[in-house]
């Protein structure tokens, strides 16, 4: 009889499982790789110019560093917050998500690499 | 014994909380890894579950407190602007090492890397934290997830270690230090 009932759990279980929509996990794996772009792409504008690295200076001993990163996990959390309500109850192809997210960490990778940054600065 | 308080709040948030969060990123990996080889189903306790949620938390915050720590209160100590005349560079790193042709380069790449490239292990491992503690099910049913997942937390781990390892090399060649002095040990006779 327990043995019965623990199957029939088990069954319950797994169809529960089957049923989970991946839009959340998408959305912060997105999120994820557009917030880590948004960084590198704001600490290019900030090295590329002076008046954006004055912009970006939320706080003077940090210097424009404050605003980058500040900038950046607020595109990351706002970004994250609107694809989690757009797909809350969606499943996505998780594929071109994961292509797209890996897309922009390796390109964030490369552009807070100072040589790369640099080249592209014409510097 | 003594050290200043410069050097101490550098050590706590390179040697101690980025060590720290360094290990507890290579435990993530590792429990990813392990998870993948599992055989099905494999259930925590729930004191094994709560254990794992209060790890799951406490490494992206050691990693929050490294990078907010390092850009609010060591960077500015590091990016000091010296008077006009200075006797000597010692309390300003930055510019100590951009005097010198054989250490501008720990600084041009070094530091511009690391100030940058830092930030991204805390936001990836944050992901990580929340997909292996809220949506574990659904890194069960879709394996490519658990791939996107241990790629942001390898990302996490090697951006981590860049930034550990410049900041180790510069503060090798131009330490932080000031500040008032802490004695640790009185020296006898």
């Amino acid at each position: 009889m327990n043995a019965i009932s623990s199957r029939e759990a088990e069954r319950d279980n797994s169809s529960a499982v089957d049923q989970l929509p991946n839009g959340p996990v998408a959305a912060a794996i997105l999120s994820a790789g557009i917030g880590c772009c948004a960084l590198g792409i704001l600490a290019v504008i900030g090295d590329g110019s002076a008046a954006a690295a004055r912009l970006l200076t939320f706080y003077l001993p940090t210097g424009p560093l404050s605003g980058v990163t500040t900038t950046a996990i607020l595109v990351w959390l706002l970004s994250w917050l609107i694809l989690a309500r757009r797909w809350r109850s969606k499943t996505v192809a998780i594929a071109k998500v994961n292509t797209v997210a890996f897309a922009l960490l390796g390109l964030s990778l490369l552009l807070t690499f100072p040589p790369f940054a640099d080249l592209l600065l014409g510097k | 014994m003594e050290i200043s308080v410069r050097a101490l709040a550098s050590e706590l948030h390179g040697m101690f909380i980025g060590g720290f969060f360094l290990m507890a990123v290579f435990g993530v990996i590792v429990e990813l890894f392990k998870s993948k080889y599992v055989k099905q189903p494999s259930e925590l306790t729930a004191r094994g579950q709560s254990l794992r949620s209060f790890y799951l938390f406490v490494t992206p915050a050691l990693g929050w407190i490294a990078v907010l720590m390092g850009a609010y209160i060591v960077y500015p100590w590091y990016r000091a602007i010296p008077p006009a005349i200075v006797g000597s560079l010692a309390g300003y790193p930055q510019r100590l090492l951009l005097s010198r042709p054989g250490t501008s380069g720990w600084h041009r790449v070094g530091m511009e890397w690391k100030e940058h490239v830092g930030w991204f292990a805390p936001m990836a491992i944050t992901m990580v934290a929340y997909v292996m503690t809220k949506q574990r099910l659904v890194m069960k049913k879709y394996p490519q997830i658990r791939t996107a997942v241990l790629v942001f937390a390898l990302v996490a781990l090697v951006s981590g270690g860049i930034a550990g390892f410049f900041g180790a090399m510069i503060d090798n060649h131009a330490p932080v230090k000031g500040g008032a002095t802490i004695h640790l040990v009185s020296e006898g006779k």
